[in-house]
């Protein structure tokens, strides 16, 4: 069975749940997508832009010394950190971009939590020629400061946005009011594979590069596939792009890292898939942090681009399935994966990403040396230097 | 015929227009609600809708949200809102609808909600982020519990949505006159006369306008262009303003100048 449905379903989940002033605009949005996702040029395009843009394809790289050091399974990084921009986001707005553009769009907006998906953006507008702006709760923008002025040095608005808890969940309601009232001259581009169909499909085939990527990289290497794939999930957009390309290779394993924050006991973490129930919320059934009213709890994440209360609808069907398995990594165990990938192997990963390497360092010395995980390092941890500085009771 | 649609037809019939007003429930508190109620039908509304207040309320304009935030910090919840509405119905017959999200619909069990609903009294109910398409499931529990699901349409809408809204909805159609969120604003669309026009030919249903209509004046433009008129921001801002006494005359004032703008006869 191939997902999702017509209607944007991954079994119960998914969907299109939005007024009715955005329904003509994603149907058009659905139908343009289907036409150039199997349009030559179009394919091309986005491809070339990877390349020579991006720079992919990015390394999958052996971390012999961390490997040795956990003394089990082999462990290789798959590079997103080396992309353009710092991280894996710039895969999906390139495409959503192209798509943009041939939809004949002068505007593109977005939300961010972390900055990331709206540096992103940023970039491709001032490289497409699109206006562009983004729409940040107050309380990231002052912990993303940085982000804001990169975004405002590529020409994007920034909108700081006030209401409910200022944060990711809502900016990302802010965003779309805003879709509903310029609909007609502007694309809305959601940098995780949540929102209404078709961008849980759209973002995970955009991302799905990774996963084709590990593929290639990992057969040439071993001469087979891997065991494990590990990713940290927020959204779910790196993980979705990883494990995409594997779903019916049975024999992968593929655990997603949630954000336990201050542990799930504490009620202050973003592990949606882990501690929450299906729900309604921007556009889609999923996984929802919510209480008894349904009514959505605020997240915590030491890292801002995890720090949402729900999940992409595709992860909720591969947790329903028992494809993949969700696994939580909390705040001090996540700044342990920061400090020891940085010490053994040189390379500082973003604090989303260190959820990952945290869960692998569980992992490897539970598994036989002939085993392989390839854990997706989604993005580089320069952004993250003074809430890890904060964290370590460093002051500048 | 249930309350709601008995009221609509009496109106067609005398050839008036139907004044729906909206207050978020809750806000400032469920007490005030219940009062509000009788004063609305009492002033001279023909139909309430309460809003179910949601924690991301992405429909919504600044007014709605923070009305939304004041109900919640008053900790109102669905069966709080019920409750009110069983105690109203003891004494009012005004139909009342609930608006709002599905997330805390979805939480409550469709199937419980369909029947609590209509028993506490509740006639019709419009969940905005469920459009047709999504609407399935909870059209199956409410279709035995009688209640009136009501569905949105805007300028947006082409010919296919408008039939399927024409039909599955029930009691009437909600018209979004603009193209954006809930809120006031200065001027109505120059195309309004025209879409609703169109829309008004190809529903069997009555078709109520609403989103940004604040005064008088707009509400007698619209209200010649609809079978109603539905104020929700400009109300709502008066519990912004006001509290006590003097919200209760503000809101006496309102609703009755709306009321009087959009009666036919001599002004």
């Amino acid at each position: 069975m191939k997902l999702p449905d017509k209607y944007g379903h991954f079994g119960a989940f998914g969907g299109r749940y939005v007024p009715e002033t955005l329904m003509p605009a994603l149907l058009e949005l659905e139908k343009a997508y289907e036409h150039y996702r199997h349009d030559k040029e179009f394919k091309e395009e986005f491809q070339y832009y990877l390349r020579q843009y991006v720079g992919r394809p990015n390394p999958l790289y052996y971390a012999e010394k961390l490997t040795r050091k956990l003394g089990g399974a082999k462990i290789y990084l798959k590079r997103e950190d080396l992309n353009h921009t710092g991280a894996h986001k710039v895969n999906n707005t390139i495409g959503q971009g192209l798509l943009a553009k041939r939809m004949g769009k002068k505007r593109v907006i977005a939300e961010t939590g972390a900055g990331q998906h709206g540096v992103a953006t940023a970039t491709i507008a001032a490289l497409f020629g699109m206006e562009c702006e983004v729409f940040m709760g107050e309380e990231d923008t002052r912990r993303q400061a940085l982000n804001v002025f990169r975004m405002r040095l590529l020409g994007a608005t920034v909108t700081p946005v006030t209401a409910g808890t200022a944060t990711l969940k809502d900016a990302m309601n802010e965003a779309m009011r805003n879709w509903v009232t310029t609909i007609a001259d502007t694309f809305y581009v959601i940098g995780t594979v949540a929102g209404p169909h078709p961008y849980p499909q759209m973002v995970r085939d955009f991302q799905s590069v990774i996963g084709l990527e590990v593929k290639k990289q990992h057969q040439k290497i071993e001469g087979r596939l891997p065991d494990y794939l590990v990713a940290c999930v927020g959204g779910g957009s790196n993980a979705m792009g990883l494990f995409h390309p594997f779903l019916k290779n049975h024999k992968v394993k593929m655990v997603g890292v949630e954000a336990a924050g201050f542990g799930i006991e504490s009620g202050k973490h973003a592990a949606s898939l882990s501690a929450g129930s299906p729900g309604i919320l921007h556009g889609n059934k999923t996984y929802l942090l919510q209480d008894g009213h349904g009514q959505i709890t605020p997240a915590h994440s030491i890292s801002a681009g995890l720090d949402y209360p729900g999940v992409g609808p595709e992860h909720s069907w591969l947790k329903e399935t028992l494809r993949a398995e969700y696994v939580s990594i909390t705040d001090d165990e996540a700044l342990e994966g920061f400090n020891v990938l940085t010490r053994e192997e040189g390379i500082m990963p973003a604090l989303e990403s260190s959820h990952a390497i945290a869960h692998v360092l569980k992992l490897a010395p539970t598994l036989s040396k002939d085993k392989s995980i390839v854990v997706c390092l989604s993005g580089r941890g320069d952004k993250d230097i003074h809430t890890v500085a904060d964290a370590m009771g460093v002051k500048f | 015929m249930d309350r709601l649609t008995q009221r609509l037809a009496t109106l067609g019939e005398h050839n008036d227009k139907a004044l729906v007003t909206f207050v978020t429930a809750g806000d400032p508190d469920l007490g005030t609600t219940e009062a509000v109620i009788h004063l609305l039908a009492d002033a001279g509304a023909d139909i309430i809708e309460l809003g179910v207040p949601f924690s991301d309320p992405m429909a919504d304009g600044p007014t709605i949200q923070l009305s939304s935030e004041r109900a919640l910090a008053a900790g109102t919840t669905l069966e709080g809102i019920l409750a009110t509405v069983t105690k109203v119905r003891t004494s009012q017959d005004i139909p009342i609808i609930l608006m709002g999200y599905l997330n805390p619909i979805h939480a409550y069990g469709y199937e419980r909600f369909c029947r609590d609903a209509a028993q506490a009294g509740v006639d019709g109910v419009l969940l905005v982020d469920m459009p047709p398409e999504e609407s399935g499931e909870f059209l199956r529990h409410a279709a035995p519990s009688g209640l009136n699901v009501i569905f949105l349409l805007t300028p947006t809408s082409d010919k296919s949505r408008i039939a399927t809204v024409d039909k599955l909805g029930r009691g009437f159609v909600y018209y979004v006159t603009v193209t954006g969120v809930t809120g006031m604003r200065q001027q109505t669309s120059a195309t309004l006369a025209t879409e609703l026009a169109k829309v008004r030919k190809k529903i069997r249903l009555p078709v109520m306008a609403g989103f940004g209509i604040s005064t008088p004046e707009q509400a007698a433009q619209v209200a010649a262009m609809a079978d109603g008129i539905v104020v929700g921001s400009a109300i709502v801002k008066l519990f912004e303003q006001h509290s006590g006494a003097k919200l209760k005359s503000e809101l006496r004032r309102l609703v009755g100048e709306l009321k009087k703008a959009i009666s036919p006869g001599p002004a």
